[in-house]
């Protein structure tokens, strides 16, 4: 299913999106398999997933921690691959990668592109890549029909924006406080001022990532305009602290997503 | 040529939250960088507080042993015992005129955590260091001197838990307090503009060694040697010389146990793992699995243990300008004894590896032939690893 597709029939049931986010091979290739599967049957409109790298710079500590572990699981980019074909035999809601740029680059660009079109991805960010390196990225998604998302800070700003917004496809990618991914409190100014700026430029939908954990983080964010909410460190965190008991961390997921969810109703 | 860019290497591969921050510091350095006021502070830091010129000393014993001439570029004799100081001195200044409070700084060996701890003190700005908890054991001497600047140690656990992660979680700081704070790299790695502005603040150990070595043998080398982790003290000796064809400019990288061995930090040496990727935001030749997934790199010196080559040196490979080779950790330590024991020079193991290269080509070179080793830092640091391998108790 599309981007356009999913805001627009979320739209019309009032609702905006969850958006949750794993690493995938996060603890293991089954276990993710299973917590993706849980995930998906909680509630959420669109998948964020992320392929483990060893330098994770635009990530902060849980998401290494998460690199880390899917890493020594033995995951690696074909894995990946197919894990999101396997993902595709139970959902068809539109799934996002984050990718860091070596990965994409090491299996050449345009390969790693008709790859994802195979798997079924529905867009790519890559986490390293700024507007100006992004030709050859956007050059080889338009080609596979794979969306580019990009994102946009409270520092982003002029002929900058302009570029990232007319490249931007499927969604706009709003961090709206600095900083790497992790989760925080004290959402809704810098947020508000950041949607109002950029909803004034661009008709597409906004999802505002980094930092959010609780169900007033969701609410505060989308009553501040945005059209989704981002799910990343607090998903992994839950991961992290259940190591022995698969059962109870897939209980924690899903009522942790079911009362996202509930939040963007 | 693209902008932040040699040929096909270098760029800016950060995320978007960071990019305000690589542009604001790409301005104020082109800025400062030919500001009068600037340049006079910076040359009256770099001659009356680190103490430069460094000489360029004969070797005489090495000399008649090798059967060539020898000299060494003393950047071991600036202030903090290495090259760092150059660039961090200049750095810690473009961050003062930048009205930055706080610089913060990755360091393999500590000598780069020294340098820019001692720049923050001189310079009255807080300064904290990130630093890999393997190479902090290693290296407790430079440690302890950056505590005792007044600098703040943030041990870094993760990944090899070497220099490689200590820049990870450097640019994670940068990226959380990008207002506030100035990263101060330092090595001509990194997104643009490092790769240039710390080869322009390193360059003039190449414009002494020009003036020095015409001075006292009116011509130039034929080779000029130094090492290559990052690749900052080699490119600020090279640059000085890149239109002199004659003059061979010669890389040496960490040989570790051996090529075939997978433990080394030889980028160019290895033609299976070193291919080019992007890394801690530039595109150059990188250590990796047929993945990109980067590799862990090893050498018996901190300061080369890193798996990336800065950009401008995968250029001057290309161009054939300079030639890239290894010296194995076994190499570099009998380097070490030996210019201990024939000069009375204890170097730096990073610079060892440049000596031990040297001790192969004399052997190609006839008796007028003159080759200038970069001796990029001392080797007081060194002294409790070096004992350790030579199975020495202290």
């Amino acid at each position: 299913m599309s981007y356009k597709k999913t805001f627009s029939e979320l739209k019309k049931k009032k609702q905006k999106a969850l958006i949750p986010f794993v690493v995938i091979g996060d603890p293991d290739y089954e276990t993710s398999l299973r917590i993706v599967r849980t995930i998906v049957e909680a509630g959420a409109d669109i998948l964020e997933l992320g392929f483990p790298f060893s330098d994770p710079i635009a990530d902060g500590p849980i998401i290494q921690s998460a690199d880390v572990r899917a890493l020594e699981s033995g995951i690696n980019t074909d894995s990946c691959l197919r894990f999101i074909k396997e993902v595709r035999t139970f959902t068809d809601i539109p799934i996002g990668l984050l990718v860091h740029y070596n990965l994409i680059y090491q299996r050449r660009i345009d390969k790693f592109f008709e790859d994802c079109k195979g798997a079924g991805v529905t867009s790519v960010l890559a986490a390293d890549v700024p507007i100006e390196e992004s030709d050859l990225i956007i050059k080889a998604a338009r080609k596979n029909n794979v969306d580019t998302v990009f994102i946009v800070s409270p520092l982003t700003e002029g002929k900058r924006l302009e570029k990232i917004l007319k490249n931007c496809r499927g969604f706009v990618y709003i961090v709206s406080r600095l900083g790497v991914t992790g989760a925080r409190d004290d959402l809704q100014e810098s947020t508000l001022s950041l949607i109002k700026r950029i909803r004034t430029k661009t008709n597409l939908p906004l999802c505002v990532g980094f930092g959010i954990s609780k169900p007033e983080h969701v609410r505060a964010v989308l009553e501040a305009g945005a059209d989704g909410a981002i799910v990343g460190s607090a998903i992994v965190k839950i991961i992290e602290k259940n190591p022995d008991n698969k059962n109870r961390m897939l209980g924690e997921l899903r009522s942790f997503v079911d009362n996202m969810k509930a939040a963007t109703k | 040529m693209k902008k932040g860019y040699f040929d096909k290497y270098g760029g800016v591969y950060v995320s978007e939250t960071l990019m305000p921050a690589v542009q604001e510091l790409e301005k104020a350095f082109n800025k400062c960088k030919n500001d009068k006021k600037f340049n006079n502070e910076l040359n009256n830091l770099l001659k009356n507080y680190a103490g430069r010129p460094t000489p360029l000393s004969f070797c005489e014993r090495l000399s008649k042993k090798l059967g060539c001439k020898i000299y060494l570029k003393r950047e071991d004799l600036a202030h903090t015992g290495a090259h760092k100081i150059n660039n961090a001195l200049g750095q810690a200044l473009l961050a003062k005129y930048m009205g930055k409070k706080r610089i913060i700084a990755e360091t393999g060996a500590g000598q780069h955590g020294v340098a820019a701890a001692t720049a923050a003190a001189k310079l009255g700005l807080e300064c904290e260091i990130y630093m890999g908890t393997i190479d902090i054991e290693r290296q407790k001497p430079n440690v302890f001197r950056m505590k005792l600047l007044s600098a703040k140690v943030n041990p870094v656990s993760s990944g090899g838990r070497t220099l490689k992660d200590a820049i990870n979680e450097a640019l994670r700081d940068w990226t959380a307090n990008v207002k506030t704070t100035y990263y101060l790299l330092g090595s001509v790695l990194g997104p643009h503009p490092y790769p240039e502005m710390v080869a322009h603040f390193q360059s003039i150990i190449g414009k002494e060694t020009r003036k020095q070595i015409l001075a006292a043998e009116g011509k130039l080398p034929n080779a000029i040697i130094a090492c290559v982790g990052g690749g900052s003290n080699a490119i600020g000796i090279f640059r000085a010389f890149l239109k002199d064809k004659d003059v061979d400019l010669i890389g040496v990288e960490a040989g570790g146990l051996g090529i075939e061995s997978g433990k080394h930090a030889a980028r160019f040496a290895d033609q299976k793992l070193g291919r080019l990727g992007i890394l801690h935001g530039t595109m150059t030749y990188v250590l990796q699995d047929k993945f990109g997934q980067i590799y862990n790199t090893h050498s018996i010196s901190a300061g080369l243990d890193y798996s990336a080559v800065g950009p401008e040196h995968s250029h001057l490979r290309d161009l054939k300008r300079a030639a890239y080779t290894f010296a194995t950790d076994k190499e570099c330590l009998e380097a070490f004894k030996l210019l201990s024991e024939e000069e009375g020079i204890i170097p730096a193991l990073e610079s060892a590896h440049a000596v031990a290269y040297a001790l192969k080509l004399a052997k190609k070179m006839n008796k007028e032939d003159i080759i200038v080793i970069n001796l990029s830092g001392r080797g007081d640091k060194d002294i409790f690893e070096a004992a350790r391998h030579l199975g020495v108790k202290v």
